[in-house]
This record gives structure tokens, sequence and C-alpha cells, in this order.
């Protein structure tokens, strides 16, 4: 149970080896899913480099397998950028609601921002002092980044010995790996509305236009469900059940 | 072209998430942009299932990969971690082809 006021100046060692223990068996449970990442991007097209240097700037899996799932598909790679930059806005929303919370000033904001993904937030946007949200963030991110990474590698060395992607069905992974961070989400009803028409628009023009556009012009339903409707998502942020690894502790 | 949309998309992704930990919250905090932005995740993530698992170049199809995506949906109702939903999807699908 956490003090009701007057935080302590530091959190009890007992406390704090149990949010890191927590981090890590996130980036553990996170970073076997960054095998399947790299086997994709690789059998995507895209090189070894390539697929490591998305895990390492980038750092934002929805975002990676969004570039990479664009560019499958035959795609400009363009296209599958600005997906990626769309998907990344999300990451902003968990900035502005962390800032007050991790209150990092200077250079060391430049380094938090680069581990700021959906599992550094959960486990940290919900504690209830700067010192425990800090050390949440911090330990998840860090897991996060070296095994995500490492993972990466690991799969697109793996792919690139595979052979044809689609023998292993490889290239129905991939749907299964959007489905799978567009889930939790999914609790929200107005959610499942914007998903579903999300869904049917892009495939009603995948006749009419150029691969990557469809995905692109589902956008505009965000857009419209986001000026038409009012009711507030309380999937908005990443919960840490919903986390891989993440659940068990509770 | 695709090491300038990797380079250019990751610098991007960067900036949004600095942007987020820098930027006076009552600049980005209106409720109109905040809904949107907690939107897109949802309408881009269902907008590439369906066109990953339906669409091959710009023709609609119905193949192996919708038994990986029915089967995908069955592990997460079961609450299977990402990586058994995603090599669920592979095999099953794969399994599909072999038969």
């Amino acid at each position: 149970m956490p003090a009701p006021s007057a935080p302590p100046p530091s959190e009890p060692p007992a406390e704090r080896a149990a949010i890191i223990r927590d981090g890590l068996a996130v980036g553990v449970a996170t970073g076997a899913y960054g095998i399947s990442f790299g086997a994709i991007s690789v059998a995507a097209g895209l090189s070894v480099w390539q697929t490591c240097a998305l895990s390492l700037l980038m750092f934002t899996g929805a975002s990676q397998f969004a570039l990479v799932g664009v560019i499958a598909s035959g795609g400009a790679p363009l296209s599958g950028a600005l997906t990626a930059l769309l998907l990344g806005t999300r990451n902003t929303l968990y900035g502005l609601r962390l800032a007050p919370l991790l209150n990092w000033r200077g250079w060391r904001r430049f380094g938090a921002a680069q581990i700021l993904i959906d599992e550094s937030t959960a486990m940290s946007v919900n504690r209830d002092s700067t010192e425990s949200a800090r050390v949440g963030f911090l330990s998840t991110g860090l897991a996060v980044f070296a095994l995500w990474n490492l993972a990466t590698l690991g799969g697109a060395l793996a792919g690139r010995s595979l052979g044809d992607p689609r023998t292993y069905g490889l290239d129905a992974a991939v749907g299964g790996a959007f489905l799978a961070l567009l889930w939790p989400r999914l609790r929200d009803r107005r959610n499942q509305v914007v998903a579903v028409l999300a869904a049917a628009l892009a495939l009603g023009i995948v006749p009419v236009s150029p691969a990557g556009v469809p995905v692109l012009a589902a956008a505009a339903v965000a857009l419209l469900a986001g000026v038409l409707t009012h009711s507030p998502d309380p999937t908005e942020l990443p919960d840490r059940d919903d986390l891989p690894g993440g659940g068990e502790h509770r | 072209m695709t090491w300038i949309a990797i380079l250019v998309s990751a610098v991007g992704c960067y900036l949004l998430k600095l942007a987020g930990l820098s930027v006076p919250a009552a600049v980005l905090e209106h409720p109109v942009v905040e809904r949107i932005a907690d939107l897109l995740p949802v309408a881009l993530l269902a907008a590439l299932v369906a066109v990953q698992v339906f669409a091959s170049g710009s023709t609609l199809v119905l193949d192996a990969r919708a038994v990986g995506l029915g089967v995908a949906v069955v592990a997460l109702l079961l609450r299977a971690p990402f990586i058994v939903v995603v090599a669920a999807a592979a095999l099953s699908a794969a399994l599909v082809r072999l038969l």
C-alpha cells in the first residue's frame, strides 16, 4: 500500500526493487516479440541493417511494424513513413501525461524521450511519486530497449536464413501483430466502431488507390470521430495488464 | 528510398516523443486534438489489419492469411502473449498452404 499523504523523499528499497523487477519482466516479454519484428521486417524486403536501424532509432513497435507492413504490401516507403509518424503521435499524448510526473529537465528529457513508449508509460503513469514513476519508467524503458534491439537482430538474422517467408506464414503474422497491438483498445465501444469503419474504408479503396494509401486514408475516420464524439476513452493510456509480462504482477 | 523513409520517420517519431515531454501542456492539451491523437492508433491499426490480411496489391482476396487472423483472434481471446499470437497466425496460415 502506498502512503496516503506526504510521500517519502525516496522509495523504500523493497518497493524500488519490486518496481525494477516488474520493469525487467516487461522488458523480457516485449523483447521476445522483437524477434517477430526482426523476422517480419526482413521478410518484407528490408535489410538486416535497416531492420536494426528501425529498432534502435525509431524504437516504437507499432510504428516500426507499420513501416515494414506498408512496404511488404508494396506501398511506397514514404507512405509507410507517414503511417509510422501518425501512429507515433500517441507517444506525444503519453509524454504530456508523464511530463509533470517524471519532472525531468535539460538533457535528461532528451534521453527519456527515446524510451517513451507504451510499456514505459504503462509502468510509470499510475505511480504516486516522481521517484517511483522514474524508477518504473527507466527500468522498463531501458530493459525493453536493450532486449527489443537484441531480439530484432536475432529475428532478422533468423528471418534471412528462412527463405520464402510465405512458406512459414510470415505474411499472415503481420496481420496478427497489428491485431494484437490493437486489441487492448477494443474494450471501448467507440473504438470498436472506429476500428470497423477504418477497416471498411481502407478495404473499400484498396482497388482504386496505390498500396499504402488505404491505411493513410483510414486516419480520416479518427479525425472525424475525434471531432464528432466527446466521450472519454478508458483505454487511452496503456495499462500494465495489457503488457506482455505485466499482467501477472497484479 | 527505404533508408530515407526509415531515417525521416525515426527522427519524426523521436521528435513526437520529445514534444510530449517538452512542450507546455497548454499548447497541445486541446480536447479535440487529444481525442484525435487517441483515436489515430485505433483507426490505423484496424486499417493495417484489414489491408495486410485481405488485400493483395490492389485486389481484395480471401486466402490463408484470413485463417491466420482467425487463429490470432482466438489466441487473443485466450489472453495469449503477443509472441504466441503472432506465431499462431503464421503457423496456421503455413499449415493451410500445405493442405
